[in-house]
C-alpha cells in the first residue's frame, strides 16, 4: 500500500516540478505558451534520444509521461525501437508510437469543436 | 521609429503600464502551477494503475490509452469552458500536461468554427498543436535515422 502512495507522490512532485519550470519561463521570459509546448516536447525528444528520459519515466511514471515532454519521449522511443528493425521502421517508428495522442487530439478536437460553441465570456 | 529603437521609444509608456497594472504574485503562480500540474499527473497515474490492474493493459498501449483518456477529458472541459478557468488559475500547470495540448487543439477549433468547417475548424485546429506535431515528427525521423546508421552501418 505504501508503495502505491509513493508512486502517486513521485508523480505529483515530478509532474508539478515540470509545470513550475514552465511557469518560471512564463513569469521571467517573454516565451509564449505555444513555444513552451514546442520546447518542452523537443526537450523530451532530446533527453530520450540519449536515453535519459526513460529513467524519469521509470522513476515518476505518469509524472513524466503526462507532461508534453512525455509526448516527445514517445516519439523518440518509437524511432529508436524502429531503428532496430530497419530503415522503414526507423522513419515511421516515432509517429507510430505517438499516433494515439495525435489521433485522439484530432478526433476529440473535431467532435467537441462540433458540439460546443464559444460562449460569451463572463468574467 | 519602429525597428531597433522601439524599446527606448516606448520606455515611458512601458513604465506607465507597469505602474498601473496588477502585480502578479510570482510565488503564488508557481505554487498554483505546481499543485494543478501535479494533480493532473496524479489523475494520469491513477488511470495507469486502473488500466493496468483491471484491464491488464501494459507497455506502449497503456501510455496510449492514458493519453487518449486525458485528451478526452481536456477537450471535453475545454468545450464546456471549464479548462479556460483552470488555465487562468494555474498558468503553466494547465499548459504543460497533455490536457493542455488538447485544449490548444479544441479552443481555436471552437473559436473559428464560424469561418466554416474546412478553413475555420479544421485549419485553425492546428495553430498551436501544428508546430508540436511538425517538430515532433521531424525530430523523431532524425533520431530514427541516426540510430539506424548507428545500428546498421557501424
Amino acid at each position: 500500500m505504501s508503495d502505491i502512495i509513493l508512486i502517486f507522490v513521485k508523480a505529483f512532485v515530478f509532474g508539478g516540478l515540470i509545470c513550475v519550470i514552465a511557469q518560471l519561463l512564463i513569469n521571467f521570459t517573454k516565451i509564449t505558451s505555444g513555444k513552451i509546448l514546442v520546447y518542452f516536447m523537443l526537450s523530451g525528444v532530446l533527453l530520450e534520444s540519449v536515453g535519459l528520459y526513460q529513467y524519469f519515466v521509470d522513476f515518476a511514471g505518469a509524472g513524466a509521461t503526462v507532461p508534453i515532454c512525455g509526448f516527445g519521449y514517445l516519439l523518440a522511443k518509437g524511432a529508436k525501437e524502429g531503428a532496430k528493425k530497419g530503415l522503414f521502421d526507423a522513419i515511421t517508428g516515432g509517429i507510430t508510437s505517438a499516433s494515439m495522442g495525435i489521433t485522439a487530439a484530432i478526433v476529440f478536437g473535431c467532435l467537441f469543436a462540433f458540439i460546443f460553441s464559444v460562449r460569451s465570456k463572463k468574467n | 521609429m519602429t525597428g531597433k529603437n522601439k524599446e527606448n521609444y516606448n520606455e515611458n509608456y512601458i513604465n506607465y503600464v507597469k505602474s498601473i497594472s496588477v502585480k502578479t504574485n510570482e510565488k503564488r503562480t508557481l505554487f498554483r502551477a505546481f499543485w494543478v500540474g501535479g494533480l493532473i499527473c496524479v489523475i494520469g497515474q491513477s488511470l495507469r494503475l486502473l488500466l493496468e490492474k483491471v484491464f491488464f493493459i501494459t507497455g506502449d498501449e497503456l501510455a496510449g490509452y492514458v493519453s487518449m483518456i486525458l485528451i478526452f477529458i481536456g477537450s471535453f472541459l475545454t468545450g464546456l469552458g471549464v479548462y479556460d478557468r483552470i488555465g487562468k488559475y494555474a498558468g503553466g500547470g494547465s499548459i504543460v500536461p497533455i490536457t493542455g495540448f488538447a485544449n490548444s487543439v479544441v479552443s481555436p477549433a471552437m473559436e473559428f468554427k464560424s469561418e466554416g468547417f474546412i478553413y475555420g475548424l479544421a485549419a485553425k485546429m492546428f495553430t498551436i498543436a501544428g508546430p508540436i506535431i511538425v517538430f515532433g515528427v521531424a525530430s523523431s525521423v532524425v533520431v530514427g535515422l541516426v540510430y539506424y546508421f548507428i545500428y546498421w552501418v557501424f
